[in-house]
């Protein structure tokens, strides 16, 4: 357990105590809710990198503690996995969440470890800047596992006219991305052993920001967002591009502008996203090791077809600018990113027996890339408290090099075993 | 008195009548003759889902298959009429299972087109829009559909007075509705109580005219509202069972708490409130 997570989960529980106490006395509750969850996804084919069938074989032991005042609205939440890892024997703390929120008049603010999510993208995300696990998300965890907490504050601040939401986050996550030991994925630099990372020099006085404005606009639900942080898949700078010894990840800057809006349009439910990602540190885009600014836009619809079966629908696509600069100053070594490179996804849901038994599929799909992402699901709730899951992903593409393509030999099966008490 | 202003006088009075059912239990002093379906199932939806200004409670739905094996799902669940229009706003915070604590749903509901529908995934903080084509879809599961939970308009059926009835010594208007437009039922008979105007029973036919769900108030109490010269009486389904006889299947739904016009306020029903809701509403 990292000194910083130690000290949040101390610091929440330390501080909602003189705010549970004052004006309170006796007045208080807690709550105490756990689960079980197993999750084991196995390779259809091969071995991992390191010799193992298996991507993931883990359980967990969730455990969410909530202590809350009768009389003033706070609330602390601590929410916390004991993971097991089957595969190295290893033992872990995944702190979730833990946090203190307070709301009093037309504010809320909530303070620690917390998850956000922006954006009216179904897993395409254009302003929703927050850190994600996409390990989690290619292996067969459950959803919540993609998105990480950020270490910060946030308030709220909600009028009839306009809402407002800003988070300052004291503490740089950055995705957590495949790596070689569990994963085949493709690497610029393979040959290169020596590999560094350097994380941004954050912290209170240097903090992340975003801000979020949102309100009802003609019966859409409209937003408008602001980031300044970096981003959070690394730049690779080598110490050489013709002779490489030894590869720097590091974190560039970034600011995200953006807009969506979600609503009710022809018999379903019409989502539209935009953002312009503006990669600070290099402005002309000039340098191979930071991705150049790009424009990133997404149009979605929701649909019920019949009773208990939905279809969700999307097109996304990336544009990059300064093209022309990026070309230009391509390294030999690096392969090429197309200029557009557009995304189309469908979702089916289908529910049976009461809600029991739940099927699945999200398809991912790139015209520009050619390749693809399946992500076939059954769900079923055997019980309140116990319910088992089996899904695969299954990747594939014409090239081993593009964002999808290059997971190919990863196809899992998986499945998870959740107990609730 | 001319015919035309008597008609006029006595659209108001009909109208008047209805819109204070809900508010006043009457003795039984509407006659039956000059009641028609109509007026009897408006005054009912009054009764049933329009109860007070506002309403909170605490349900808790058990979903029990052929086998007995039973399901459960406690909410609390928060309404609000909006000023006579028709239009009223839901909200619902799961409490149990555990998959699905802390889960919340939004719905505005507009007579003559569809839902706005929101849920509120905790696990993620995540607020979406949900599709609400489809008004027969089962609620969380159950045997009741979006459609039982928050009222059908009655202008999507015909409906005619069928001879009165005795149901558990409460006397009864039989009211037959039929869809204008294909629907999930092709037939429904509703038994309405004469006094409270709740429904006793209604049962759904399907297409080839087989019974095929029915809905019971089991247990129907009055419950208190307001003080001194605003002090009401709501009389209030508190347990209430639909049963698919097709699958065997059904659905209790007790109410183990509620209270009439607590004061909510349109902003009440928000994005912020999905996400927080106040400690007094989901004690």
């Amino acid at each position: 357990m990292r000194w910083a997570t130690a000290t949040m989960v101390i610091s929440v529980l330390a501080l909602s105590g003189p705010v549970l106490s004052q004006e309170l006395g006796d007045a208080w509750g807690a709550d105490a809710e756990s689960f079980l969850l197993g999750t084991y996804s196995r390779r259809t084919s091969g071995e991992t990198p390191e010799g193992h069938k298996f991507l993931l074989a883990e359980e967990r032991l969730r455990l969410d503690l909530s202590v809350w005042s009768e009389n003033i609205e706070a609330e602390a939440r601590v929410k916390l996995d004991g993971v097991h890892d089957s595969i190295d024997g290893e033992f872990d703390i995944d702190l979730r969440e833990a946090y203190l929120d307070y709301s009093a008049g037309n504010l809320d603010l909530r303070l620690g470890r917390q998850i956000a999510t922006w954006g009216v993208g179904d897993l395409l995300f254009i302003n929703d800047v927050f850190p994600k696990d996409w390990v989690s998300f290619f292996s067969g965890r459950p959803l919540e596992y993609l998105k990480l907490g950020v270490d910060g504050a946030r308030v709220n601040y909600s009028t009839s006219a306009l809402n407002v939401e800003f988070m300052i986050v004291s503490d740089f996550r950055p995705d957590t991305l495949p790596t070689p030991s569990r994963f085949f994925l493709h690497d610029d630099f393979s040959g290169i052993a020596e590999r560094m990372q350097v994380h941004p020099d954050t912290g209170l006085d240097n903090p992340e920001l975003a801000l979020r404005l949102y309100r009802r606009i003609g019966g859409f639900d409209a937003s408008a967002y602001a980031y300044r942080g970096y981003w959070r898949s690394p730049g690779q700078e080598p110490d050489d591009y013709d002779v490489p010894t030894q590869v720097t990840y590091f974190f560039p800057r970034l600011s995200v502008y953006g807009v969506s809006a979600q609503g009710q349009a022809m018999g379903g439910i019409l989502s539209l996203e935009g953002g312009y990602y503006d990669s600070r540190d290099d402005d002309a885009g000039v340098n191979p090791a930071i991705a150049n600014s790009e424009v990133r836009f997404l149009l979605g619809y929701q649909r019920q077809l019949a009773e208990d079966f939905t279809i969700g629908v999307q097109y996304y696509a990336e544009l990059m600018m300064d093209f022309g600069a990026y070309e230009r100053t391509l390294p030999t070594v690096s392969t090429p990113r197309n200029k557009y490179r557009d995304i189309a996804t469908v979702r089916l849901t289908r529910f049976l027996k009461h809600q029991t038994w739940m099927l699945s599929l999200f398809a991912f799909y790139s015209p520009a890339d050619q390749d693809y992402l399946l992500q076939p699901q059954l769900d079923y709730k055997v019980s309140d408290a116990f319910s088992a899951t089996l899904g695969a992903n299954l990747f594939g593409g014409e090239k081993q090099t593009t964002f999808l393509g290059q997971f190919d030999r990863n196809d899992n099966l998986y499945m998870t075993l959740r107990f609730d008490f | 008195m001319k015919p035309k202003i008597l008609c006029a006088t006595l659209t108001l009075l009909v109208g008047w009548i209805a819109m204070t059912a809900s508010s006043v239990a009457l003795p039984q002093s509407v006659d039956s003759n000059s009641t028609t379906a109509d007026v009897v199932l408006e005054r009912s939806q009054r009764a049933y889902y329009f109860a007070g200004e506002d309403a909170k409670g605490m349900l808790r739905m058990e979903l029990i298959d052929r086998k007995g094996n039973t399901r459960q799902r406690v909410l609390t669940m928060l309404r609000k009429n909006q000023e006579n229009s028709g239009e009223q706003k839901y909200f619902m915070y799961f409490h149990e299972p555990g998959d699905v604590r802390r889960l919340t749903f939004m719905i505005w509901k507009y007579p003559g087109r569809d839902d706005d529908r929101w849920i509120y995934v905790p696990a993620v903080d995540l607020i979406r829009r949900i599709a609400a084509a489809d008004k027969y879809s089962s609620f969380v599961g159950s045997d009741f559909s979006y459609e039982d939970i928050s009222g059908r308009d009655l202008s999507e059926d015909t409906h005619n007075r069928l001879d009165d009835e005795t149901l558990d010594d409460r006397k009864a208007f039989v009211i037959e509705s039929i869809p204008l437009a294909p629907a999930a039922f092709t037939r429904r008979v509703s038994w309405i109580d004469k006094e409270h105007f709740l429904p006793l029973k209604i049962e759904y036919y399907d297409a080839q005219d087989r019974l095929q769900r029915i809905f019971t108030a089991n247990v129907i109490e009055d419950i208190a509202a307001g003080e001194g010269d605003n002090s009401r009486v709501h009389p209030t389904a508190m347990k209430r069972t639909m049963e698919n006889v097709r699958t065997g299947h059904r659905t209790e739904v007790t109410v183990t708490s509620v209270n009439y016009d607590v004061g909510l306020s349109d902003d009440d029903f928000s994005e912020r409130h999905m996400r927080r809701p106040p400690r007094a509403w989901i004690r």
